[in-house]
Parts: C-alpha cells; structure tokens; sequence
C-alpha cells in the first residue's frame, strides 16, 4: 500500500462505493487484527472509551455477536437494541429512533434493516458513523469482505478465480455485495439457480448468469451455495425444497465438477439438505466456520478504520 | 383573490387553438365572462370606467389550464392536502380547474362524498370536477352508482390508484358509463406483477436491492383496455401513461378507430429511473420513473398525438408518508405548480409548438372530460391563464403553495411560469 494512500469513508454502506485500494487496505487491516482472537488476551485498547451501536430490525445470531465481539476485542463500549425492544414498535420513525441514539453520542452505529438503503437513509439524517450490517436485499457489505479476506487468505489473489453462487440471488444481499466485490477485485462470478430467483440485468452487476449449476461450478476455485425460501410474500418462488433438492443443492457429485482445491463457502444458516449436502458442508473443502472467524477481524477493521483508524 | 367588474388583459399574445387565433391583442373581461378580444388596429371594445387594466407584453395568453387527474385528499387525509390549498396550487400553477381522484377517506363511490366535494369547492380557487369510484369503496367488486354521482357533480370514474382487475367489472363499467356519458379512466396496471415494487424494474433495480414493477405490467394492462374499449366501443382514457409499449399500443389502437385518450404526467418526459438513485423517495412514484427510452417515447407520443393530455398526478404526501425508508414511502409527486415550466421545456425543445402546448393543458381535458373551457369564446367564463414563458426561477420549498412538499423538481432551475390565473373572471393568481 502506498503511503499516500487514506482511507476516507466515515460510513460503511456497501461495497458499491468502495474502491480497489479500500477494499485492499479493508483487507490487509484485518489480517493485521486477526491474530488478536487467538491470543491468550484478547483485547486491544485501539478503541477505548468509544461507544458502539448495534441496532438490528430483523433477527440475527452471528452478525450481531460478530460485530459485539470484534467491538469488544477493541476495547469500545457495545449496546444492542433489537426491534422487539426498540421504539419503532411504538411508531417511532426510524431517524426519530436515530437521532436519539445520536443525541447519546456514541461513535458508531450498525444497523440491520429490512428495507434496502435503510443505512443510506440513516446515513444522511446522523452525523454518527453507520455501518450496514445488511440492508433489505441491498448490501451486506461485511459479509462481502470476510469473504474476499477468507478467499484471499487460501488463494493468495483474486485475478482470474471462477466464484460460483448458487441459488436465491435476488434477495441475498450477500451474492449482491460478493458479486460487486469479487468482480471488482479482479474474480470472475457465475450465478445459478432458479431463473426466478436471478435478478434482471444482473449481468451488468458483473455476474454471469449459467442456466445450469454445472456449467457455474465447472472448473471453479469458488462454491457458494445460499439459504433458500420458498415464497416471499406471495412471490411463488419455487415448488417445493424437495425438487429445489433435487435440482440445485451442492452435493459431492456437483462439487466434483470444481477445481479440486475449490472452496465450499456459504454465509449461513444452512439449511442441511436443501441448498447444501451435509457430508459436502462438512468436508475438508469447506471454509464456512473460517468466514465466521474472519468475521470478527474484517469487522474490528471496519471499526477501527471508519473512526479514523491509519 | 379580488373581484373587480372589468379586467382589460393588454398586449399579450393571445392563443386559442379552438379558434385558431394566435395573435397579439388584449382581452376584455367583464362581469366574469369574456367580453372582447382586439388588436392595437382595430377598433377598442367601449371599454367601462371602472377597470383594472394589465399590461401583458411578452406574455401569453391561453385558455385556463386544466389538470384533469389530481388528488386533492379531502376527505380524509387533510393532513397531505385539502381542496381549498389544492386549489390555492392549482391556480398558482395557472389551472382554473382540477378533476380529484376518488381515493379519499372516504372512497368518492356515491352521491354524499361527491356532494361534499362539491359543497367544499364552492369558494375553492378552482373549478373541481369531481371523478367517482368504479366500484364501491374502489374495492374492484361491485359498480358504484355512478348515475347518482353524476348528477351529484362527478364527471368521470375510475378506481385510480388501484387497478380495476376483474376484467368483466371493468368492462361492465365501460358498458354502463356509456348510458350517462360518463367518462371511463382507467389505472392501468396488473397488480400481480407490480406486487410490492418500488422502482421500475432493471439494472437500477437489482443494484438497489429494491423490487421492481416491470414495464409489462402496465402494458399488460394497457392492452386489455383498449380490447375492451374496442369490443365495446364505449370511451375510455388511459391515466398516468409511462412506458414505450403503452405509447405504441395507443397509438395503434386510435389507428384502428378505438375511441381511446391518454394522458402522461410530466415527470414521465423530463426525468428516468435516475432520479431515485440514493433513495429519493421524492422520485417514488406509481408508475415509477421509466428509461431513457420510455421517457423519448413519451416525448414522441405526446409529438404524434398518441399523448392527449398532460396531467400532473398531483399526488401530495407530508414527510409521514415520504420521509421513511424507500421501500416503506408511498407513491407520488406534487405537480400542479411545476406543471406549465416542465411542459415549456418541450416547447423550448421544439418538440410541440404553443398551440399543442394549450391543448394538451386544456382543450383536450375539457374535450375529454365534457366540461367547459379549453377555449377563449367571448360569451364564456373568463378562465384564464397568463404565461410568462421567459421567467427563469428556481424552485424553492417556501414556494410552494400545497400542503405537501413531496416534489423532485426542488433545487431545479426552471424556466416559464403562470403569472395570472382567473377563474370566471377573479383572479385566482397574480404574480405580476
């Protein structure tokens, strides 16, 4: 990284607005912290005395306990607020909840919202630094980069990979922050699944669209099968998980069709048996409890660069 | 707003398509109605003593303009918009009359709602035309009565906002309208395909995580109209058109004899699916902003005649409603007040002259609809708009009239405005 180099964002929205040299220097902070979780120790005073923010509108087990513990690991003081205890159930509007929280100073909010440009909205009405923890089918911007960092971390380089990502593409803010970050990183990104599941143009997004799961997984050095519903409201999706099954899980025989170094990643929760063949999500190939460990180091990077951190 | 018994507009250029006059002259008005129209040359009207007397030199002046699709919200949602300021809007746009949607609170599906529309537009600062429900409560099951609404004041019906989706209803409102002369205006849009969108749909779509509503379900819609309005030959008008499709399908079916109109809103030919970029819920609307390519379509169906009317869909919502989540905001733009700037542009543009700039701002809706104006006929009620077409400004929120600031024209630079708007004969609107 060259000196003059800054990292200028205070807001993490999506990977839409990060460039090559942020996504690179996101990258190489989080290596540089990963090694704090395996010390004996762990907690570093990089941001003592900052206050930390997760405000969630929609469940989530590993996001949020992500994000606790690498604040943690900082040293900064952590809140949560969940929608079933936050005043959005009382009718409050989400800047009115905002500019509450504001109003407490605290240095950084993370929030998780059902509704896509959630974090834009709330980055435009707070001063205070907003990290999208997810937004709607829009952005899951830390996941995209714990998995670049657990891609970059086994393959040492992003140019000329095949990514594959299989099944519900259109409302997985993950495929949509991997498909934007592994492109522009130099990876080329495959997605399959039930074309009512592929979004419109989302070739322009930097994917190209295979009618078949073996012609996306064929020869490439990344698998990643996503969580699937059935409907959404009153979407009909696909018939039933039984066919989906049939047609478009990852199992061995399908994985055989990678590389054979390739990685089995997924962002989780699995459902067993339906997107992802068990004895396959337990296989040497599979790096899913890895992204879970790089988890924590992309987001006390995020946290540590967003507040200014060199 | 003043009464005096004579206005003398002077100098200005007056354009009247109906009477194909489009010459420099002053127009007298007197006791509310058009009394003369006469060049410098010839001879002067006996002009009366008392008289107030306005010089419009390089101004024009044009039969009142008339928006044929707004929302008003009264009764209902007085918190967005009441007919008193709507009207107040209306006139400070240049329009002496508005036809308000039924989806009040409310629905406008019978005799008493139309009555009370009526009984509160009696010192409103417009005419209000008001347009019933098809079906009652615009649930899309059974007719509303639209005989008793028509003689309650209702000009048109229409379900507008939702769809009418049982295609048998809708053409049984065809079918019965007919008998009172009614007019049928249609929403065209198959609900089942814009379920839960929020944006046209496309690339900007999937790169905002946002649902899109494709392009094919108004077309879809649009389609099944015009076979109705041909099978029946009964009269049908197409409401807030958007798409390119939607333009071809028109403009084909009026080819084969069908007895269709159509309207388009301005934000349909000045602005594209760009505008919502950054989650401008300002720029949310149903039918949402289109491409680039429906937007030139609009442009040309408004050139060739497929287009017959501009209409704003003034469609006020306060920052409850507007200042959320996109996805959470509702549909729609103010547009009575920016109206005549953006339409202007075109003109500016070349792309239609002064001529078709007044009938589709005023002698097509009051064709369409069946009501009065659209012309300057000495004898009829002075509704009169004057236009500055030079004026240069720049919208500003303090600016606006309506209750409601939900415009994505705010910041513009926009150029052309009516500056003096009479509605028989009292001036509703004077910014000279």
């Amino acid at each position: 990284m060259s000196s003059e180099y800054l990292f200028a964002h205070k807001h993490i929205l999506g990977l839409d607005h990060l460039t090559v040299p942020d996504i690179e220097h996101i990258l190489t902070t989080a290596e540089s912290f990963k090694e704090i979780s395996s010390r004996a120790i762990k907690k570093v005073p990089v941001l003592r005395g900052k206050t930390v923010v997760t405000l969630f509108f929609e469940p989530s087990t590993r996001t949020r306990l992500s994000f606790d513990i690498a604040a943690k690991r900082m040293s900064a003081d952590t809140f949560s607020i969940s929608s079933a205890t936050s005043s959005t159930t009382k009718g409050e509007t989400l800047a009115d909840t905002a500019r509450n929280i504001e109003a407490m100073m605290p240095d950084i909010l993370i929030m998780r919202h059902p509704s896509s440009g959630a974090s834009h909205y709330l980055a435009r009405h707070i001063k205070t630094s907003v990290i999208n923890a997810g937004d709607g089918t829009h952005e899951h911007p830390s996941q995209g980069l714990l998995d670049l960092m657990t891609v970059k971390e086994r393959k040492g380089t992003f140019s000329g990979l095949k990514v594959a990502i299989i099944g519900d593409i259109s409302h997985s803010r993950v495929a949509h922050s991997d498909i934007i970050g592994f492109s522009k990183m130099g990876a080329h990104v495959f997605v399959s699944g039930p074309a009512t599941l592929i979004p419109k143009k989302v070739e322009k997004l930097g994917a190209t669209v295979c009618s078949s799961v073996a012609d996306a997984v064929k020869d490439a050095d990344v698998v990643m099968p996503l969580r699937i519903q059935k409907e959404r409201q009153n979407d009909p999706l696909i018939p039933s998980f039984r066919e989906y099954a049939t047609f478009f899980c990852i199992n061995r025989e399908i994985l055989q069709a990678a590389k054979p170094d390739a990685l089995l990643m997924h962002p989780g929760p699995i459902n067993r048996g339906v997107e992802l063949a068990p004895d396959v999500a337990d296989s040497t190939q599979s790096v899913i409890l890895d992204q879970v460990t790089n988890g924590v180091a992309i987001r006390m990077a995020l946290m540590y660069l967003v507040l200014g951190g060199k | 707003m003043s009464t005096v018994q004579a206005i003398l507009l002077k100098n200005g250029r007056v354009i009247d398509p109906v009477n194909k006059l489009d010459k420099k002259a002053s127009l007298l008005v007197e006791k509310g109605k058009i009394k003369a129209i006469f060049t410098a040359r010839q001879k002067a009207a006996v002009l009366p003593k008392k008289l107030l007397s306005i010089d419009l030199q390089g101004k024009w002046i044009v039969p009142g303009l008339i928006d044929m699709h707004v929302h008003l919200r009264e009764p209902g949602e007085e918190h967005k918009e009441t007919i008193e300021t709507g009207t107040r809007a209306a006139a400070s746009g240049g329009f002496t009359a508005v036809a308000c949607m039924p989806n009040t609170n409310p629905v406008n599906d019978s005799q008493s709602v139309t009555r009370l529309i009526m009984e509160k537009a009696e010192n409103a600062s417009a005419r209000v035309y008001p347009v019933g429900a098809i079906s009652k409560g615009s649930h899309g099951k059974t007719l509303a009565e639209f005989g008793e609404m028509q003689n309650a004041g209702a000009v048109a019906v229409t379900d507008d906002g939702r769809p009418v989706t049982d295609s048998q209803l809708m053409r049984r409102a065809l079918e019965y309208a007919s008998n009172y002369g009614l007019l049928v205006i249609s929403h065209s849009e198959d609900a089942s395909l814009s379920r839960n969108g929020a944006m046209n749909e496309g690339f900007l779509s999937t790169s905002m995580g946002l649902k899109g509503i494709p392009h094919i379900a108004e077309e879809i819609m649009v389609y099944r109209d015009l076979a109705l309005a041909a099978y029946t030959g009964c009269a049908l008008h197409l409401a807030h058109i958007s798409t390119k499709e939607s333009i071809d399908l028109i403009r084909q079916a009026k080819k084969r004899g069908v007895s269709v109109t159509a309207e388009t809103a301005p934000h349909y030919f000045m602005l594209t699916e760009a505008a919502v970029q950054d989650y401008n819920t300002n720029a949310k609307m149903n039918p949402p902003l289109r491409t680039p390519k429906d937007r030139e379509a609009v442009v040309q169906g408004i050139k060739d005649g497929a287009i017959d009317v501009i209409a704003t869909d003034h469609a006020p919502h306060s920052t409850l409603e507007k200042d959320i989540e996109f996805d959470q905001a509702a549909n729609g733009i103010i547009g009575l007040e920016t109206a005549v700037p953006l339409a202007l542009s075109l003109f500016r543009k070349g792309h239609i002259n002064e001529a078709r700039l007044v009938e589709l701002l005023s002698v097509n809706p009051a064709r369409i609809l069946g009501v009065a104006g659209g012309s300057l006929a000495i004898g009829a009620a002075a509704d009169i708009t004057v236009i500055d077409p030079g004026q240069r400004f720049i919208l500003r929120s303090g600016d606006i009239v309506s209750k409601s600031r939900n415009s994505p024209f705010i910041g513009t630079r926009l150029q052309g405005k009516a500056v003096l708007t009479l509605c028989g004969g009292t001036i509703t609107h004077n910014a000279l």
